[in-house]
């Protein structure tokens, strides 16, 4: 009953004009983002996050979690009206969403994505409101080692559930690790891996690392593939809109099965890119007209989109009530709030209560508004796509290096997004996964930290990482994630079935 | 936009791999000797400065190997990319370079209107009135959003001062 005080307080602060105004911007400006190749849902939100350094912090991360929303949006234009996926997550939703369009059905496709990724998002939303306050008070209880034990089923998840060799996700993991140890040492107060370098005195910034693994690494892989744009009028209107909707209603068990495949892949946290395949492939499997599929199939949209959105929705609940965010763009949120002054975790459902129910009920009206927005604006958002990429590229690059200046209004920063972007370009192109590494930059110290203390509680032992129930599960559970593969493959060789 | 070559020569995907994973296990070594500088052994606070990195520079070093073993043992004869997929990724990675290391001397404004001004015409192959337009527009909206309405500085040079900006 309190959180729906809570919530109805949040309401109130959600409703104010500034904030519905922040909301808006916030939309438009993320689903720009969302359109243009080259710029993600991470980077968009890293390179505009300086704009919201004059505003109260309850304002700051309504816009900046719009932009987020707008993002995900504006992957499924691109997805369907071009066949770019415009976000990683997006891929699948080509798969049936530009085939719809081809036979002159993008309208059905769009309202479709955009209406499933309102419901994807809306039941995540939900869950979050519901379990985030009882999350939050039983991580109250955690000490150190749990609270490390949490960072290592975070990152072990990443291993295990990662498309990418494990080897190499372990890999880009530690140069994040790395990269945060760099600087001064938070616990002696000592300089370390700054080799007498003054500009390193401050470590890696991640928002510096995001912006160029992947703004600049994006670009430049768009640069070697040479892009060019081909796609068919958007027309959307509300006969379209209510055609759609009247069928949407049949797909339910569909919706409900991708919500929940999201919600649980956004805490995971294994992100809404394996979600939204996993959801398509289940829903392909399970249909009756599976094998149309692939064809324009209205289900094939539905079923990635809801997925997506529930998972990049969940992703927020383990950054608010534990600290540890759920995927990339979580991170950049996460590392927001530290420039704020506010410490992510269990404490900030105590501390900040206004901030927290701010940003929930924020959630529920930012994507109300961002279902309208795209589903009115979706002609306007997709003539800028035609604008030729010798055109687009410039201004995005123009707008990285602005970002990674506003940080700490360095010129040196400028310069590491630069070397940032060729590493970022270099490691993809070799399979190495970007996202745990940006994610071990912002949770490096703090993993580190936890780390330090327990051994120090324990005299050195890792025997403390087992040494209650809490722990242990939280650790078995780590290693059960590392191992998954090998589980899985362990298991279907004892069934016998073919791999 | 094009490929910008049609010639199917290239670095081969192995090599260019192998390379990276050297580099990275580099990366490793220095964070090992980066953190044996700073003491990995128990001091008076506990595990001291170099304790946890020195570690995660072994991982690095390890899996490094791993991955190296694995990408040599692939029977892969794929390429990395084109020469002329690379001279393309070249012709924005120079040009940004040179764009970074101008900002110190000239600003951003006055940088970025060169910058965009040159990917428009040489890449783009656009009528200087277009050129023109959009390379000085971007500044001038940049400089309101940012600098005007959120109040966020942005680095200026010469031309800047003169303009009394």
């Amino acid at each position: 009953m309190e959180e729906l005080v809570n919530l109805f307080h949040g309401f109130a602060i959600a409703l104010q004009p500034f904030n519905i105004m922040v909301m808006v911007l916030g939309i438009v400006l993320g689903v720009l983002i969302g359109v243009l190749p080259g710029l993600g849902g991470a980077n968009g939100v890293a390179i505009l996050l300086p704009l919201t350094f004059s505003m109260p912090p309850t304002s700051a991360i309504i816009m900046l979690s719009c932009i987020y929303w707008g993002a995900l949006f504006g992957g499924a234009i691109t997805s369907i009206l071009f066949n770019i996926p415009g976000e990683p997550w997006s891929v699948a939703t080509t798969f049936d969403g530009y085939p719809m369009a081809q036979k002159g059905k993008a309208g059905e496709a769009l309202t479709a994505a955009f209406t499933s990724s309102f419901v994807g998002a809306l039941f995540a939303v939900i869950m979050i409101t519901l379990v985030a306050p009882l999350v939050a008070s039983f991580a109250l209880q955690f000490g150190p080692a749990e609270k490390f034990a949490v960072y290592f089923l975070a990152f072990c998840s990443f291993v295990g559930l990662s498309k990418e060799p494990p080897f190499k996700t372990i890999a880009a993991m530690m140069i994040g690790f790395a990269l945060a140890a760099v600087g001064l040492d938070s616990i002696t107060g000592q300089l370390r891996l700054t080799f007498g370098v003054t500009h390193l005195l401050n470590g890696f910034d991640f928002l510096i690392a995001v912006i160029g693994l992947f703004g600049i690494g994006e670009i430049l892989l768009t640069m070697e593939e040479g892009l060019a744009f081909r796609g068919g009028n958007a027309k959307i209107n509300l006969r379209v809109v209510l055609q759609t909707w009247k069928e949407l209603p049949a797909y339910w068990i569909t919706s409900l099965r991708s919500c929940l495949i999201g919600c649980w892949m956004g805490i995971t946290p294994a992100g809404a890119t394996p979600a939204s395949f996993m959801s398509y492939g289940i829903a392909k499997r399970v249909a009756k007209n599976g094998s149309n599929f692939g064809k324009g199939e209205i289900e094939g949209v539905v079923a990635p989109e809801t997925a997506a959105h529930a998972a990049g929705t969940a992703a927020l609940l383990p950054m608010l009530s534990l600290g540890v965010p759920g995927s990339p763009t979580a991170a950049v949120l996460l590392g927001g709030l530290l420039i704020w002054g506010l410490q992510p975790g269990p404490m900030l459902f105590v501390e900040q209560k206004e901030f927290v129910w701010g940003l929930i009920a924020s959630m529920y009206l930012g994507n109300l508004v961002g279902l309208i927005v795209v589903l009115t604006c979706v002609p306007v958002f997709a003539a800028i796509l035609r604008v030729p990429f010798s055109i687009i590229a410039p201004l995005i690059l123009v707008l990285c290096a602005i970002g990674a200046y506003s940080v700490h209004s360095s010129t040196f920063d400028v310069v590491l997004m630069l070397v940032f972007g060729v590493i970022g370009y270099l490691l993809k192109k070799c399979n190495y996964p970007l996202a745990p590494l940006v994610l071990a930059i912002v949770l490096g110290d703090k993993a580190e930290e936890a780390f330090r203390q327990s051994l120090l509680g324990s005299q050195g032992s890792l025997g403390i990482f087992f040494s209650n129930t809490l722990v242990s599960t939280i650790m078995i559970l780590g290693l059960i994630a590392l191992f998954w593969s090998v589980i899985q493959q362990g298991y279907t060789r004892l069934r016998g079935a073919p791999a | 936009m094009t490929t910008g070559s049609s010639s199917n020569a290239g670095p081969t995907h192995k090599l260019v791999e192998a390379g990276i994973t050297l580099l990275i296990a580099l990366f490793g070594v220095i964070v090992i000797v980066g953190s044996l500088k700073a003491g990995i052994n128990w001091g008076a606070e506990g595990p001291r400065a170099g304790f946890f990195p020195f570690y995660i520079g072994i991982f690095i070093v390890a899996s490094s190997g791993i991955n190296l073993w694995n990408g040599l043992r692939e029977d892969n004869d794929a390429l990395f990319a084109e020469w002329g997929q690379l001279r393309q990724v070249m012709s924005v990675v120079v040009p940004t370079a040179i764009y970074v290391g101008a900002m110190p001397f000239t600003g951003l404004y006055l940088a970025s209107i060169v910058f965009i001004a040159w990917f428009m015409r040489w890449l783009g192959k656009y009528p200087w009135l277009t050129v023109l337009a959009v390379s000085l527009g971007m500044p001038i909206v940049t400089y309101f959003i940012f600098e005007r309405w959120f109040l966020v500085p942005l680095p200026k040079g010469p031309v800047e001062e003169w303009l009394g900006l």
